[in-house]
């Protein structure tokens, strides 16, 4: 283990305000291109503080292997995967079972937006690819995916819009939520919540946490989400309509 | 996969001394090299050449040394390609085509000695430095094993050593090269009829009889590879030993 990340703070929040100086309801910088990877149908390249993914898209195409097609849908299928320098000490490479688990659930999150019966027997493969690891990764990766699906043309329901959100102590020990939780929020925090909406559909798509929360506390958390989620989802729209603008290569 | 139509363009457009591109049979697409670009590596570097681009970065970590080299670390360079950057890779464990670019890539940078491993040594026989070398293609359009190497020797000559101290290791505010000695350029052919063309695209690999990867180090040939079903004639290799060299002195300024 590192050295770093043994040294637990004494606090996350002091006077309303977090170890990197942000506000609880405070989103990390954020930058989006689409279209970075161009051999793919569809890519985009969301940047989250220090959390720095890509998704790329590729289909509606055949499904192999043959048994797993299904008659009637597409299947949307996302691989989540980090580079081994992505984090502080080396990944091993090849998915393991949180990969997986990450996988699976950002699949099903994409499956409900996206109009799968238009595609039946075919793929729609999302590659989430994690290159600088900063806490927050999958909901940044489902940021990026939804926004490369879009890229691609594929057609959907809505965009969607992801973001963490827990609890941080103060100095007292009291707890306070915040959202997009950074590293130490991540690793020290006492509740982590991956959440995602379809925002004009108004449906919740992810929803994981681990850590202990209140109803209430949950209820606060998600409300400071929601409002966040808006700046997002007017970010991801901007992006996806900047290669379309005047003035654009 | 490629049309009949499109690989008789590119056989008819060789052999009359071109390229679809526009390029001639010498000459390299556009070079690009970023380092610096994923702060939680020890070193990392993109490049890109031409619609080809690969990521590479490097950790270092604690290893036990190999009973034979007991006070030398080790370098291990890995290639993984990734399905983002090519509808024909798959997800999965590397198969032969991962594995060779990867020792490849592994020849011509760790067999080369460019990285100084008698300086990784922490304690003799137990305790070393092993540095892991990882590359990843980000778009895959051709010649993955000369922006390999070139993005990996980018990587190396930036990273810097954590320490070691307490025992553990400490990554922050590092200032510490990691030793490297010598640099490592690698020059990919491949043949198209009785032409031998410079760093090929993906389209003209798929319709060439045959590929060489020649690693270049201080005007010396430190790494060979052949690679497709078809064949090399002998003055072939002579010619691409030649123009190896010289494009080994335009590849190490982006080493610079």
């Amino acid at each position: 283990m590192s050295k770093m990340s043994d040294d637990k703070p004494k606090f996350l929040i002091k006077s309303g305000k977090r170890l990197d100086g942000r506000k609880p309801d405070e989103v990390r910088p954020m930058e989006m291109t689409v279209g970075v990877i161009p051999n793919a149908d569809g890519s985009a390249m969301v940047v989250c503080g220090k959390t720095k993914v890509i998704a790329a898209v590729y289909g509606p195409r055949e499904l192999h292997p043959r048994h797993q097609v299904l008659n009637h849908k597409a299947r949307v299928r996302v691989k989540y995967n980090m580079l081994s320098f992505s984090v502080e000490d080396r990944k091993r490479p090849g998915p393991g079972r949180r990969e997986v688990e990450i996988s699976k659930v950002l699949s099903e999150a994409l499956e409900r937006v996206v109009l799968t019966d238009r595609f039946p027997m075919c793929a729609i493969d999302v590659f989430v690819t994690v290159i600088q690891a900063d806490a927050s990764t999958r909901v940044a990766g489902l940021n990026a995916a939804s926004m490369a699906l879009a890229d691609a043309g594929v057609p959907m329901r809505d965009l969607v819009v992801s973001l963490s959100f827990g609890k941080s102590y103060d100095e007292k020990g009291a707890g306070h939520m915040v959202v997009d939780l950074e590293k130490e929020e991540d690793n020290w925090g006492m509740g982590d919540v991956a959440y995602a909406v379809a925002p004009a559909l108004n449906e919740i798509l992810l929803l994981q946490m681990d850590g202990d929360l209140t109803p209430e506390e949950f209820a606060k958390g998600r409300q400071m989400a929601d409002e966040a989620a808006k700046a997002i989802y007017d970010m991801q729209k901007q992006a996806l309509k900047a290669p379309y603008q005047e003035g654009s290569k | 996969m490629i049309s009949n139509l499109e690989a008789k363009r590119i056989r008819d457009a060789v052999a009359s001394g071109t390229r679809t591109d526009g390029r001639g049979i010498d000459d390299f697409r556009p070079i690009k090299v970023e380092t610096g670009v994923v702060a939680k590596a020890e070193g990392s570097a993109t490049v890109s050449i031409g619609g080809t681009s690969v990521i590479a970065g490097i950790k270092m970590n604690l290893g036990t040394p190999f009973p034979d080299r007991p006070s030398e670390g080790v370098l291990m360079t890995g290639a993984e390609l990734s399905p983002m950057a090519h509808n024909e890779f798959e997800a999965g464990p590397p198969r032969e085509d991962a594995i060779e670019l990867a020792r490849v890539i592994d020849r011509s940078i760790r067999e080369a000695g460019v990285m100084d491993v008698s300086k990784l040594c922490i304690t003799e026989g137990e305790k070393v430095w092993m540095a892991n070398l990882d590359i990843y293609p980000l778009n895959a359009d051709g010649n993955l094993f000369d922006a390999g190497v070139l993005a990996g020797m980018a990587a190396l000559n930036t990273a810097k050593m954590p320490e070691y101290v307490d025992e553990q290791v400490v990554r922050e505010n590092l200032k510490k090269q990691v030793p490297v000695a010598h640099q490592v350029v690698s020059v990919t052919f491949a043949r198209i009829g009785d032409a031998l063309v410079v760093d090929p695209t993906r389209d003209e690999l798929e319709v060439s009889e045959a590929r060489l990867t020649v690693g270049v180090c201080e005007g010396k040939l430190v790494a060979l590879q052949k690679g497709g079903d078809g064949s090399l004639k002998p003055e072939m290799v002579e010619d691409a030993f030649k123009r190896a060299l010289k494009h080994s002195q335009k590849l190490l300024k982006h080493l610079k």
